[in-house]
């Protein structure tokens, strides 16, 4: 009998890019079929393995009345219920339609908008069912996707910190951006993850893992405009992207609306 | 006490490239990224040669100096603790045992850093780090010999930054005790020499071998003077008389959630501070169980989790966690560790990417108790 924990890996409103980073890990991938049974994995193999799962990764938002439902049903099958990447943590880049009319885009993009069933908002996993961890990031980083597993398989917490991209940044030695050359960037505000990909070469964050504990973007956003000399709608725009949905980068997003 | 030597800039390269043939690792000030920060130098040619840099709060820029001074900007974007104090370090490894648990520590084989222009700010920081790491029955032994293993060639600023408040921290610009050697940059338009003292045996040892001249009294006075100019510059003050007082008996000011408003708790202010030492301690276990590592890696009073206990986060706003940085590095850090935990070197004023400024905080502090 198979004594390993079953893994399944769902899919709601997403680009795919957060499972693939389980594919991602070829060297560790022998090790992680043999301490875990990859049971259900669609973009990995069509063989499916019937729940329940001891441990789901779930990636993508909500975004249909059918997905709304299928929610429910993934979390009555999973024991342990991950949510990875920001469009399941924060609705993803597609929530910038909760600060518009679904409707209006809708007749804009297709021929036939009745064929089209959405919901009016894109929102995160959490929204609609109990979650047991976020791994934050667009993409989420594949060492911490291990860790999430490894972390889960040794009966342990996750190691991921929930601290500043800057703590990132200055353990590399890489130089502020921001302070060394006047570019308005998210690092404060941005929760860790990624190594601080962005400023090691040389480009100020994005805040692809979205707001750090005790985020104050309208500090950083108030800086950005008087000392920094940004326009508001390039500040604005900033913090209007993956993790557009998620407090406080909403609020600062709709400043001045 | 020997006499100062002066020094050529070939002589300093001189000096650089003995260090090394000696088996030093040679670190000192090159230009990265638009800014100048420590990494490894192989000669006077790899220092930033005719710059200088400008820094205000949140803000830091180079410019071209009209001459080609090598160590004419203050202090870079990182400090020196790096070396000493790493940013990540395994404590140790330990596999899956059968019976026992015996964790392997790893080899030992400390980098024998020189550091070439550690000034008076960095120097004192050093020695407050190694009275931190060396406290107590519990001192950190790795700590200890990578400090005992570090030449040190400081440098006295004839310059003083934007956000420089040595001489209110009594630490500079005059490089203070701790160093192997000590220069004094004289640059004008028709001479180009470093005044070098000599502050411990090895540092004589060498200097001696390097057989320069012995600087003349004009040149060693024209060296004080530029360095006492200097005291005179300095971009900021900090008023320390009372100073742990005054922080004490404000625990309770409405400013310290004023501060929190305009924070953003990112923990660039301790990071680069030269003697912030707090770390956190994690547990690293691979998928399939076999050995498990303990690293230890640079923390901070901003960053989630410092203060959780039982229960949750004890400071868990950003002006609680602004409070218990300033008033350990002005005030508790003088009855934990006998002296102020700053420096006045100003790397926090220059990069907290919002600008919040240490010594204007301190100071309207002691206003608000004084129209209390």
């Amino acid at each position: 009998m198979d004594l390993r924990p079953k893994l399944a890996v769902f899919k709601f409103a997403s680009c795919d890019g957060c499972q693939l980073s389980l594919l991602d890990c070829e060297d560790e991938l022998l090790a992680l079929a043999a301490s875990i049974e990859i049971a259900n994995f669609a973009e990995a193999s069509s063989a499916v393995i019937e729940g329940p799962y001891d441990l789901a990764l779930v990636e993508g938002s909500i975004t249909t009345p059918h997905d709304a439902d299928r929610i429910l049903e993934v979390r009555r099958q999973s024991r342990v219920l991950v949510t990875i990447g920001a469009c399941a943590t924060a609705g993803g880049i597609q929530a910038l339609r909760n600060f518009g009319s679904v409707e209006e885009y809708t007749r804009i993009v297709y021929a036939k908008p009745s064929y089209i069933s959405t919901l009016a908002t894109s929102t995160p996993i959490a929204d609609h069912v109990k979650v047991d961890y976020e791994l934050r990031g667009c993409p989420v980083n594949k060492h911490q996707l291990l860790e999430v597993i490894s972390a889960f398989l040794n009966h342990r917490a996750p190691r991921v910190a929930a601290h500043s991209v800057c703590v990132e940044c200055k353990a590399r030695g890489i130089t502020c951006v921001m302070v060394a050359r006047g570019e308005p960037c998210l690092g404060p505000v941005t929760h860790a993850g990624c190594g601080a990909l962005c400023p090691a070469y040389d480009r100020p964050c994005f805040g692809c893992y979205g707001p750090k504990e005790l985020a104050n973007p309208a500090a950083l956003g108030e800086w950005a405009r008087t000392a920094l000399g940004a326009d508001a709608a390039t500040v604005r725009r900033q913090f209007q992207t993956f993790n557009a949905w998620a407090e406080p980068f909403r609020t600062e997003g709709r400043r001045d609306d | 006490m020997t006499v100062p030597s002066l020094l050529t800039t070939a002589d300093l390269d001189r000096l650089i490239r003995m260090l090394a043939d000696g088996g030093y690792t040679c670190v000192g000030p090159a230009l990265r990224d638009g800014a100048i920060v420590y990494d490894e130098i192989g000669g006077v040619a790899d220092l930033p040669a005719g710059w200088t840099d400008v820094q205000d709060a949140g803000r830091y820029r180079l410019e071209r100096r009209g001459d080609g001074a090598l160590f004419g900007y203050n202090v870079g974007a990182h400090s020196w603790k790096k070396y000493l104090f790493p940013p990540a370090e395994q404590l140790w490894r330990i596999p899956r045992a059968t019976d026992t648990i015996r964790p392997l520590t790893p080899p030992q084989h400390p980098v024998r850093h020189a550091f070439i222009g550690v000034r008076g700010c960095d120097l004192a920081a050093i020695g407050i780090q190694g009275r931190v790491f060396g406290h107590g029955e519990h001192g950190d032994g790795r700590y200890a010999a990578r400090r005992d293993a570090a030449f040190v060639v400081a440098v006295n600023c004839t310059m003083a930054g934007g956000t420089c408040f040595c001489t209110s921290m009594g630490t500079g610009p005059a490089a203070g005790p701790g160093y192997d050697l000590a220069l004094t940059e004289l640059v004008d338009a028709d001479r180009h020499g470093f005044v070098v003292d000599a502050g411990s045996e090895r540092g004589a040892a060498l200097l001696e071998r390097l057989a320069c001249p012995a600087a003349g009294d004009a040149e060693i006075a024209d060296a004080r003077a530029r360095v006492d100019e200097t005291a005179g510059r300095m971009g900021r003050t900090l008023a320390t008389d009372g100073l742990r007082e005054v922080l004490l008996r404000q625990l309770d000011s409405p400013h310290w959630d004023e501060v929190g408003e305009r924070c953003l708790a990112c923990a660039n202010c301790t990071l680069v501070c030269p003697t912030c030492f707090c770390s956190s301690v994690e547990d690293v276990s691979d998928l399939d169980g076999s050995h498990a590592e303990r690293w230890r890696r640079w923390d901070s009073c901003f960053n989630p989790g410092f203060s959780h206990i039982h229960g949750g986060e004890v400071r868990n706003s950003t002006g609680a966690r602004y409070r218990q940085w300033l008033t350990h590095k002005l005030a508790t850090w003088h009855d934990q560790f006998g002296t102020s935990g700053c420096v006045g070197c100003g790397r926090c004023v220059t990069w907290c990417p919002v600008g919040i400024d240490l010594t204007a905080e301190a100071a309207r502090l002691r206003e608000r108790e004084d129209s209390a």
